[in-house]
């Protein structure tokens, strides 16, 4: 019995990773309908970028890399919004597609050609090996526990800039009809790139806190991709809290799988994702019909 | 008393003189291509073999996305559906690897039929994710698969391998004369589907699917013929590829890059056009015969390449020469010909035909 309440506890976790990985990608995907398939590199890419600013400056926890981090991916999302994305942004989604799709095998081969096919970890200290014990005699890890904070903080945060500020009240207009939040004096060019700024300011924090967590190298964006989209879609468009609850949904049918076969963990995760696609082609929360 | 009526006569034509032309030379070219290899070398027949296969890929996936609006990312599960289906058939029930060819891309009509229940359940980028998954899901179900290597791939036995060898035809030669026909089939196909009435009923749905169904057309049908039609021809030539590379694995079989590489060649060369699959496999593979020696920065190259020609020629390279030139080689419009004014009886007056789905 513990098994099973352990492995829905370990899933929840993980749940929680895959919402932080989900986070940026569900409000670029509920603004802008934008199928982002450089999302999973762009958190490799904050990974690597925290281990090299570690090692430049010289920092003793890569948690400090954050402050430099974070700003910067803002303007690497609000500037390849402006400058590439926005002007193929049309009906189809397929010239996004294949601009993302082209970002993606940029920063792919060329983290490989910087940093080589190695897997590389930022050290977390003490932080990574320090836990708690339940009672019954589960351990739970104090840097997963973080990550579940984070994770529904930054969901959080994210929720109360669309339901609570004048930014996210344009961004919801925007969303619900691009033409009428147009006239009415939405600059939505500049407002996608912020939306798109911010999700790459939360892929900051997702790189860091998942390179971290385990290893990684410049060819684990794919796999990521397909975590945090399977969130983002299992929550439904436009859902932030959705995206949470996709999230822990992927990670706990994840986690059982794996009890059953190791081989089963991700094949497990899939085959739920899409029986709840099937049941509900729109998610679980969608935030409005389409 | 018949009345003589004055009327303007018109009719239809689907052809212009430089559509004849291309159907002529392209006719030349394939029979040229077809007695190419005896006296090319073995490095070419094998580049030229791998150009059809990618053509073929392209022009299926351009059918997919470019006319019936299907949005695939998944099209790797049928290519190694068809791969896994040579080598289970011709390992393990000793068939002969052509015969297996056909019934590979039988199989993946087959799967198409519960495929599409689940895939046209979703619309746009939920399809695209979707589909990807499902790709995922078939890898990893033959991950487990122990008899066919599991995770570490098997390869083709080489006894099996000579089979393919007919007579004094080498066995590369067999394998460059199939990809040309399944290139040129399924180019020839597409261009006959777009310009019958089929094609007009699909277009008209891809452009406006509720008009198009208010007009009579019955749009998930010929979405469900397009979808299982091209499962089939990407299985098949899944199982080619894997009949010439003589060694399959789940990670190489089902990786999502088969399908990013369609998606580059049709997007780059012209998506929704059949001479833009043709030209994004040229420069797919002139960029390759040039730059992959440079390893990673090539892919770099290809990459930039993508963002590039999407930022400033959005219809592709094709399209947008097309567009500039008002010319197209393989035309689906057709025109309305004014034959002008002619003496004609009343009830001689051609009728225009008029296109309907049925």
């Amino acid at each position: 019995m513990s098994i099973w309440i352990d492995s829905i506890l370990q899933g929840i976790l993980l749940g929680a990773i895959y919402a932080l990985f989900a986070a940026g990608l569900s409000l670029v995907f509920g603004v802008m309908r934008l199928v982002n398939v450089a999302h999973g590199d762009f958190i490799v890419l904050a990974a690597f970028l925290a281990l090299w600013f570690q090692k430049l400056a010289g920092f003793g926890s890569p948690f400090w890399t954050l402050l430099m981090l974070v700003p910067l991916m803002f303007v690497l999302g609000y500037v390849l919004q402006r400058a590439v994305i926005n002007p193929a942004l049309t009906e189809t989604v397929l010239r996004p597609l294949l601009i993302t799709f082209g970002l993606s095998i940029i920063i792919q081969n060329g983290l490989l050609q910087i940093f080589s096919a190695d897997p590389q970890k930022l050290q977390g200290g003490q932080l990574e090996v320090a836990s708690f014990t339940l009672p019954g005699g589960l351990a739970i890890g104090a840097f997963p526990l973080l990550m579940l904070a984070v994770s529904v903080t930054l969901l959080g945060g994210l929720q109360l800039v669309m339901f609570r500020t004048r930014l996210g009240r344009a961004l919801r207009a925007t969303s619900d009809d691009i033409k009428t939040a147009s006239l009415m004096g939405v600059n939505t060019p500049h407002l996608f790139s912020v939306a798109s700024g911010l999700a790459l300011a939360t892929v900051a924090v997702a790189g860091v806190f998942t390179g971290i967590r385990a290893t990684f190298n410049a060819a684990n964006g794919p796999v990521w991709l397909v975590f945090a989209f399977e969130a983002v879609i299992i929550g439904g468009l436009g859902s932030l809290w959705g995206t949470l609850v996709g999230g822990v949904i992927l990670g706990v049918s994840q986690c059982i799988g794996a009890q059953f076969s190791p081989a089963w963990q991700f094949l497990t995760g899939h085959l739920v994702f899409l029986a709840l696609l099937m049941l509900w082609p729109r998610g679980l929360f969608p935030r409005r019909t389409e | 008393m018949r009345s003589q009526l004055r009327k303007r006569s018109v009719h239809v034509k689907q052809n212009s003189r430089v559509s004849l032309i291309t159907a002529w030379v392209s006719g030349a070219a394939v029979i040229f291509l077809a007695v190419a290899p005896w006296w090319m070398g073995r490095g070419q027949v094998s580049v030229l073999m791998e150009f059809f296969y990618y053509l073929a890929l392209a022009q299926m996936w351009n059918l997919l996305a470019g006319f019936a609006g299907i949005v695939s990312l998944g099209q790797q599960a049928f290519l190694g559906l068809g791969g896994y289906t040579l080598f289970f058939l011709t390992m393990r029930m000793d068939c002969h690897p052509l015969l297996a060819l056909l019934i590979a891309g039988l199989a993946g009509a087959i799967v198409a039929l519960p495929g599409a229940a689940a895939v046209f359940r979703l619309q746009g980028a939920y399809q695209a994710i979707g589909t990807w998954v499902i790709a995922e899901v078939f890898a990893l179900i033959f991950l487990q698969v122990q008899s066919l290597g599991a995770g570490s791939g098997i390869s083709l036995a080489v006894s099996i391998a000579r089979q393919v060898q007919i007579g004094a035809v080498r066995r590369d030669v067999v394998l460059y004369l199939v990809a040309l026909a399944i290139g040129v089939l399924v180019t020839a196909f597409s261009y006959a589907l777009l310009r019958s009435q089929t094609g007009l009923a699909l277009m008209a749905v891809r452009d406006n699917e509720l008009s198009a169904r208010t007009a009579g057309v019955n749009s998930q049908r010929l979405k469900l013929m397009v979808f299982v039609a091209t499962s089939c021809g990407t299985a098949l030539t899944g199982a080619l590829i894997y009949l010439a590379k003589l060694r399959i694995s789940p990670q190489a079989a089902f990786d999502i890059n088969w399908t990013s590489y369609m998606l580059f060649i049709v997007i780059i060369g012209g998506i929704g056009t059949l001479e833009g699959p043709i030209v994004g496999t040229l420069v797919f593979f002139l960029l390759r015969e040039y730059l992959a020696q440079l390893g990673s920065s090539y892919l770099i190259i290809l990459g930039a390449l993508a963002v590039v020609v999407m930022l400033f020629l959005p219809g592709g390279i094709w399209g947008t020469f097309a567009n500039r030139f008002n010319i197209s080689l393989f035309p689906m419009q057709r025109w309305l010909v004014d034959d002008g004014l002619a003496e004609q009886n009343q009830s001689e007056v051609r009728k225009i035909p008029v296109a309907t789905s049925e």
